[in-house]
């Protein structure tokens, strides 16, 4: 019963403030409103962040897929220094790569870019999603491939009808991790983006506690959270089991 | 069609003709192709350009001017990055030491096979799904003294008896930080050690019991041995986390009060949008760079030895 009790103190004190947010954004009906109209229109912010959302985990999937598959069954000349290479991401601050990151995709006309900004997020979740998926695709019989491949099918229809069929657990499990970096991550989008029209959920309800627009109006900054926090949630709950096998598989220890 | 050859084993690899070999060479680098382009373009290209960038005089607008070592040499005078190492060493010492100890709490707690366990494990870790500047919002708002439900609730208890300020002290400022980051981020690293407390078997455990052995012997001499490697990898990730920290400090306590709380990361930020002076900004990532991955191979080869 002390168990429970103890557990149940915490789980109060976890849930808390999330209870707290929710209530009190819809405390008065009229936050939402307010927020809907803040800047360039929630609208405007909601439909970036899923744009750069749905690329992010689009490219992921696509790179680290591809890529994953040519590190478990294929061999070529540099193969280790591009794994290295790869995996050497995650030493490097933030911030030392993203300042050239910022002179680099205005060289190549991608600054102040949705798509500049989702290139980068692909980038930061390489390591982790090729870990992953050349476990996966390793973890695959080979018969199952062989078999494909003495039916007729080539490789990449091997690869594209049953293989990637075989690896559909993993693939979740990245495109998770994908959206939850690219939908909260608050420093690239800040740096890379500099025009309010493209600001993405979490740079823009930031921008509601910078006094340039009033005085601070707490009840919208908790919908801002909300709007921002809720499909996270929502999504993590549904994808719980995917979202654990990623530290399951190791890839973390990397 | 023929069909190809997947496998060649050793056998077949000495066997097999050399274009085929060659055609197997090309197929490897298409599929790795994407991954390569995203790394080389927006990894490595990056990585020499700001090595290029501190060696030059670089204003946000405007023509780059080769001016080394300048860049480095003025750190030392940049009083504001001096006392942000200073300041991000404190906070990463008391969050990594306070979030190992919270997260090996709950990872203990969670580990047991109860009913009603799996609810636990997803309320401690939901702060986790909330973006970091989201969760920071969040505990903006409620540690307001007028809008938060916070202070009304101590003073109802009666543990202050007025409004407290969260954020308008150094101290306080720091203490706000910290249960900030414990909450968003104490579910998270619950779940790594989680891990490690599972790959434990469970016979070392009824082997133990049955020897007669306390808990607090059980934990001291099998669970935390055995957890060192998980321990470990845990600790990397959280000094490498803390002394890159930027989101809590730029948008919970905006580096105040009297530029208090200003993270090492922040003085990049500023130093580069703020005055302008990429070049500078360059020399400071490389120093962090630099000192992060040496950071890094030492705490690995400490990380290996305990293996």
């Amino acid at each position: 019963m002390r168990y429970y009790t103890t557990m149940s103190a915490l789980a109060v004190l976890f849930l808390f403030p999330l209870l707290w947010s929710g209530w009190s954004s819809l405390e008065e009906p009229g936050d939402y409103l307010e927020m809907a109209r803040f800047g360039e229109g929630v609208g405007t912010y909601l439909t970036n962040s899923v744009l750069v959302s749905a690329m992010t985990v689009a490219g992921t999937l696509v790179v680290s897929a591809l890529g994953g598959y040519a590190f478990a069954r294929f061999d070529f000349p540099g193969k280790n220094l591009l794994f290295l290479t790869t995996l050497a991401i995650l030493m490097v601050p933030y911030a030392t790569i993203l300042l050239p990151l910022y002179v680099l995709l205005g060289y190549i006309g991608l600054q102040n870019s949705l798509v500049g900004l989702s290139l980068v997020f692909v980038m930061f979740q390489l390591p982790f999603a090729l870990f992953m998926m050349r476990n996966a695709f390793e973890a695959i019989p080979r018969e199952l491939e062989e078999a494909a491949l003495v039916d007729g099918c080539g490789t990449f229809r091997a690869f594209s009808r049953i293989l990637l069929h075989a690896v559909r657990p993993a693939l979740i499990t990245v495109g998770l991790f994908a959206f939850l970096a690219s939908w909260n991550d608050f420093f690239a989008p800040l740096i890379l983006l500099n025009d309010g029209a493209k600001f993405t959920l979490p740079v823009a309800v930031v921008s509601m506690t910078q006094r340039t627009f009033g005085a601070i109006d707490y009840g919208m900054l908790q919908a801002g959270v909300m709007v921002t926090a809720v499909p996270c949630l929502i999504l993590f709950i549904v994808l719980q089991r995917h979202y654990v096998r990623g530290f399951m598989s190791g890839a973390l220890r990397g | 069609m023929t069909p190809t050859p997947t496998r060649p084993g050793p056998v077949a690899r000495r066997g097999a003709p050399p274009a085929r070999w060659r055609a197997r060479h090309l197929q490897g680098w298409l599929y790795a192709a994407p991954t390569a382009v995203i790394v080389g373009v927006l990894f490595v290209v990056p990585l020499v350009l700001v090595v290029w960038m501190s060696l030059n005089r670089w204003p946000l607008l405007g023509p780059a001017q080769l001016n080394a070592p300048d860049n480095y040499t003025k750190i030392a005078d940049n009083p504001l990055f001096l006392d942000a190492v200073a300041f991000t060493l404190k906070y990463t010492a008391i969050i990594t030491i306070l979030l190992s100890v919270v997260a090996l709490g709950l990872a203990l707690l969670v580990q047991e096979r109860r009913p009603g366990v799996a609810f636990f494990r997803t309320a401690f870790f939901l702060p986790g799904a909330v973006g970091f500047a989201a969760a920071a919002l969040l505990f903006y708002g409620m540690l307001n003294n007028d809008f938060g439900p916070i202070d009304p609730l101590l003073q109802a208890i009666g543990i202050t008896d007025e409004p407290v300020k969260w954020i308008g002290t150094p101290d306080m400022a720091l203490f706000s930080t910290i249960a900030l980051v414990l909450w968003r981020f104490a579910g998270f690293n619950m779940l790594i050690l989680l891990t490690g407390l599972q790959s434990i078997p469970v016979e070392v455990y009824e082997a133990a019991r049955t020897d007669g052995a306390s808990r607090l012997q059980i934990f001291r001499s099998i669970t935390l041995p055995l957890l060192r490697p998980t321990l470990a990898l845990m600790l990397i990730l959280s000094v490498t986390g803390s002394l890159l920290a930027f989101d809590q400090f730029f948008i919970f306590t905006n580096g105040g009060p009297d530029n208090s709380t200003v993270s090492m990361v922040m003085v990049v930020y500023r130093d580069a949008f703020f005055r302008f002076d990429l070049g500078g900004a360059a020399a400071l990532s490389v120093v962090m760079l630099v000192a992060l991955v040496a950071l890094n191979i030492v705490q690995m080869r400490v990380l290996r030895r305990s293996r």
